[in-house]
């Protein structure tokens, strides 16, 4: 899409098409001829994957749909009428519930791999802006498609998530109303659910074009985040990058297909599978895991409203990283105290998420007394949860944008070239 | 090589502690470490004790289980589909299958005679559901003390532990210990959350006699029936494993020829 199409057409009709319209030269220009830069690394090959896994969870869902009953008194039996009686069901629901989880592995992977090499920095900002936007839609609809099987964990959840809007003041309580259509969820809220969960993945495949499209502007950032300079440090899309791209998601899919086939409750919630009872509370509501981390967030403040606040935060954050980052470096391989902040930032997501998955007031390391800190004990999962939460927004607001003033990065190679042939002759 | 055993070890970290963090969640006590032929990757219920233990676990089912709890979402044919306590190759259709056809003739049905529109009972079909032994939840809670006996269906997938839970649940009765007071109509078992249970001690050694010969004891009956109802939440897990058998030797094969595509495609290209 940018620069000089070397797109020939061959034939009498593509010389045709080509002359009303270039679709052809479209494809040939961004999925053959672009250029990549050759030192891309397999964290780059996500991409790809995320699309892989959009098209599995649209073609799967479509045939759940087909068999799907939406309705507070029928969804349940339905997913359990796809599960036993519809010809490999079992197998379309499990793909498509374990693909859930595999699409947050692979879009996690893929944000920190942007976050670690500096992919978001000029001229990148509208492109990491357009990732963001997908991540907060994607998470729209995964919580949206986790309520359809109206399991207690579903119905449960959905109170939880949708009850978050109604601690702002004044009109919260009239948004969450509007929400769920009613004074609760019910089936308004579970028919309205489907409706927008068939819908947004639609969006999101609209946003994913115009993600490719920013991308192919302004070109792959890689793995020295230097700009490609001359043709030595690019080479065309089809067949490197295809090639490896290929070989990494044949490798995603193995792993996508030990969950499938051998481990599909490892992901989920065993509540899950008991039919939502609006009577009945569980002793223990936790959302899916890829939101764990935001609910440690929610749990770790005490007042509801900045609870909110800052979860809705902690993403605000990742939409605000391009102005935050003053370093001029890309690459965190040249920049070594960047690089511990980092996998300590990544370790804190992690511990957040088994703070979420815990209840706040359960101890730490079992059997340690501890002492009374403020309003819970010190050896207290809700203290574990304030720790990572204040590291949290240490890392975004402070560290990123103080490190890349006072920092002295590591030499920056002159091109992407220049490591690599030093690499080529250093193995022999 | 260094690069990529660290992309390896993230993403293997990544998937453990998402694999873990659910079930973290669990604050119960743990239940009786025990297991079963047909669980793991290459176990499998058709095999025949596997079988046997599944027509033991019915039988255990049908005459202690199904007098309060229902099992609304299995069908008669199920018990004849392959893996299933009563499947026989012979019978590839379960609907033909004579024992199949037995056990549900056996139940009375709720029907509507076309002719006069009145409710009427008929023996079962294959195609049947199990029926529930209330007429509905207010009837079962009435009848149970005000506890409504969960529906088993899905049991075994539905509790933190699954088939290990309902074994250490039926194993778990003992007097309660000092300091907790049982109302009337309740029990003391250590592996229920909260240690109180309404459910009275479902089983006792010898409660069934089974049709194989094998002794019943108490650890016995409670695997057989929690087999049962394993299989009974997820009837399809043979026909899973097989398959996923053989979708990962076709993608562990299609990843070698990738690799070696990828290989010789970048075989003049330095990075």
């Amino acid at each position: 899409m940018s620069g000089h199409s070397t797109y020939e057409p061959k034939n009498a009709f593509s010389k045709w098409l080509d002359a009303r319209l270039p679709v052809t030269r479209l494809v040939w220009d961004s999925f053959v001829d672009y250029p990549t830069p050759r030192n891309l690394n397999y964290w780059w090959t996500f991409g790809g994957i995320l699309t892989l896994c959009l098209g599995i969870q649209i073609l799967t869902g479509i045939v759940l749909a087909m068999h799907y009953q939406v309705g507070g008194a029928t969804a349940f039996n339905s997913v359990e009428h796809i599960m036993r009686d519809v010809r490999h069901g079992w197998l379309i629901r499990n793909i498509h519930a374990t693909g859930a989880s595999m699409f947050f592995i692979a879009v996690y992977i893929h944000m920190l791999r942007g976050l670690y090499y500096g992919s978001f920095k000029p001229p990148r900002e509208v492109l990491w802006l357009l990732g963001c936007l997908i991540y907060g839609i994607m998470m729209a609809t995964a919580f949206m498609g986790y309520v359809l099987p109206w399991g207690q964990m579903s119905f449960w959840g959905a109170k939880v998530i949708t009850n978050l809007l109604g601690v702002f003041p004044g009109v919260g309580q009239s948004i969450t109303t509007w929400l769920w259509g009613g004074y609760g969820v019910d089936d308004p809220t579970l028919n309205r659910f489907f409706s927008l969960h068939y819908l947004l993945p639609f969006v999101i495949a609209g946003v994913v074009v115009l993600h490719i499209w920013a991308l192919h502007v302004v070109g792959q950032n890689n793995p020295t985040g230097v700009d490609p300079k001359s043709k030595a440090d690019t080479l065309p899309f089809t067949p490197y990058a295809t090639a490896k791209d290929a070989f990494a998601m044949s490798l995603f899919l193995i792993v996508f297909a030990v969950f499938v086939f051998f481990l599909p409750d490892a992901m989920g919630h065993a509540d899950n599978n008991i039919p939502a009872n609006p009577l009945q509370t569980p002793p223990h509501i936790v959302p899916e895991w890829y939101f764990l981390p935001f609910y440690a967030i929610l749990r770790a403040i005490p007042d509801k409203l900045m609870g909110a606040l800052a979860m809705f935060g902690a993403i605000g954050c990742l939409f605000a990283l391009p102005w935050l980052d003053t370093s001029k470096v890309r690459s965190m391989r040249y920049r070594p105290t960047a690089k511990i902040c980092f996998v300590i930032f990544m370790v804190v997501c992690i511990i957040l998420g088994f703070c979420g998955a815990n209840k706040p007031d359960d101890q730490v390391i079992p059997g340690l007394a501890g002492f009374m800190l403020l309003d819970a004990n010190a050896n207290s999962w809700v203290w574990l949860s304030r720790i990572g939460t204040f590291y949290y927004f240490l890392y975004f607001l402070v560290i990123t944008p103080m490190l890349g003033l006072t920092e002295t990065p590591l030499p920056v190679p002159e091109t992407i070239a220049s490591p690599v042939v030093a690499n080529a002759e250093k193995k022999g | 090589m260094l690069r990529k055993i660290t992309l390896l070890a993230a993403t293997l970290g990544l998937l453990l502690g998402a694999a873990a963090a659910p079930a973290l969640a669990n604050t119960a006590e743990e239940p009786a470490n025990v297991h079963w032929d047909f669980e793991g990757p290459f176990g499998r219920y058709g095999k025949a004790e596997n079988q046997a233990q599944l027509q033991r676990g019915y039988k255990v089912y049908r005459e202690v289980c199904s007098s309060c709890h229902s099992m609304k979402l299995v069908s008669f044919r199920n018990l004849g589909d392959p893996g299933g306590p009563f499947w026989n190759p012979k019978y590839k259709n379960p609907n033909d299958n004579p024992v199949v056809k037995a056990i549900a003739a056996d139940y009375q049905v709720d029907d509507i005679d076309t002719d006069t529109g009145d409710t009427t009972k008929r023996p079962g079909i294959p195609a049947d559901r199990f029926p529930s032994p209330f007429a509905n939840d207010y009837a079962a809670k009435a009848s149970n003390g005000g506890a409504n006996p969960p529906d088993m269906s899905l049991l075994a997938r539905a509790r933190e532990g699954q088939g290990r839970y309902i074994f250490s649940i039926l194993m778990g009765y003992e007097n309660p210990p000092a300091g907790v007071t049982l109302n009337p109509g309740q029990h003391y078992n250590k592996y229920m959350a909260g240690g109180v249970i309404a459910m009275p001690p479902p089983l006792k050694a010898g409660q069934v006699t089974y049709d194989d010969g094998t002794p019943s004891s108490l650890e016995q009956e409670a695997m057989d029936v929690s087999a049962f109802l394993m299989w009974a939440a997820d009837p399809h897990a043979d026909d899973r494993k097989n398959t996923g058998i053989a979708v990962l030797i076709y993608l562990l094969l299609f990843s070698g020829l990738l690799y070696l595509a990828y290989r010789q495609v970048w075989k003049n290209e330095s990075h």
